[in-house]
């Protein structure tokens, strides 16, 4: 189980590799793994880099209540949350989210839900730097409906 | 009480962290936005709407009705952009 927020750079490889390692016996037969990267436009502009920012303390306690929940919703084995921090350069790593089941639906679900909370939830905030200067990122009403879609009646 | 402030508002505010004395008359969440506007342009500027501010207290997400104490971290931070 791991939660980690950090300036540096993750394997993506490495991380699946320890969601998909387990005693003889348990092994999953499902891992599912998403990676956000930095992406080079955004509203028609180009952008060379972002800078992220956070709430230390309540980042770290939003991303395992995010876990926690996928974890009791899901039959998860394992769950891995990585966000990185700091000022990233187009093409860069941000996030990485992924989790392993005995079942495909629910590890593909689960990592799923925990990205679209992620998006709502954890607080984190983009300045994105473009040719116009440094401006921070509004949210997105469909990152909401995401999220929303998750909520039992 | 601590009081914390995020991305654009941090800038509005020209401070990350402020450290106050609970005034009386400051019982909710609501109130101390009442406070802190009064404090500076740039803390009027940052609270004036707060359809698009979202507030924590001791690190869990909260509404304006909520009670405060005198040793809570309070926190005010505009919509979250990460992932």
């Amino acid at each position: 189980m791991t939660v980690r927020v950090q300036t540096e750079d993750f394997d993506a490889g490495a991380e699946i590799g320890a969601l998909s390692s387990a005693e003889p016996g348990a092994i999953p037969g499902a891992v599912v793994s998403f990676t956000g990267l930095v992406r080079d436009r955004h509203g028609g502009k180009i952008v060379h880099a972002m800078t992220l920012e956070h709430y230390p303390g309540m980042t770290e306690k939003e991303l395992m209540r995010i876990r926690d929940e996928a974890m009791a919703r899901w039959p998860i084995t394992k769950a891995t949350i990585i966000h990185r921090v700091g000022r990233l350069l187009a093409a860069d790593q941000i996030v990485f989210v992924g989790c392993a089941s005995p079942h495909r639906d629910a590890a593909f679900e689960a990592a799923r839900f925990m990205m679209d909370f992620l998006k709502t939830d954890a607080p984190f905030w983009k300045a994105e730097e473009t040719e116009d200067g440094t401006q921070w990122v509004d949210a997105r009403d469909s990152d909401n409906a995401a999220a929303a879609r998750w909520s039992k009646d | 009480m601590r009081i914390m402030y995020f991305a654009w508002m941090r800038e509005h505010i020209g401070a990350s962290l402020e450290q106050i004395d609970k005034p009386d008359h400051v019982t909710t969440v609501a109130d101390l936005i009442s406070h802190l506007r009064g404090v500076s342009a740039g803390h009027a500027l940052a609270l004036s709407n707060m359809e698009v501010v979202r507030v924590a207290v001791n690190q869990n997400y909260t509404s304006l009705d909520a009670p405060l104490n005198d040793q809570d971290e309070v926190a005010f931070f505009p919509p979250v952009t990460g992932g």
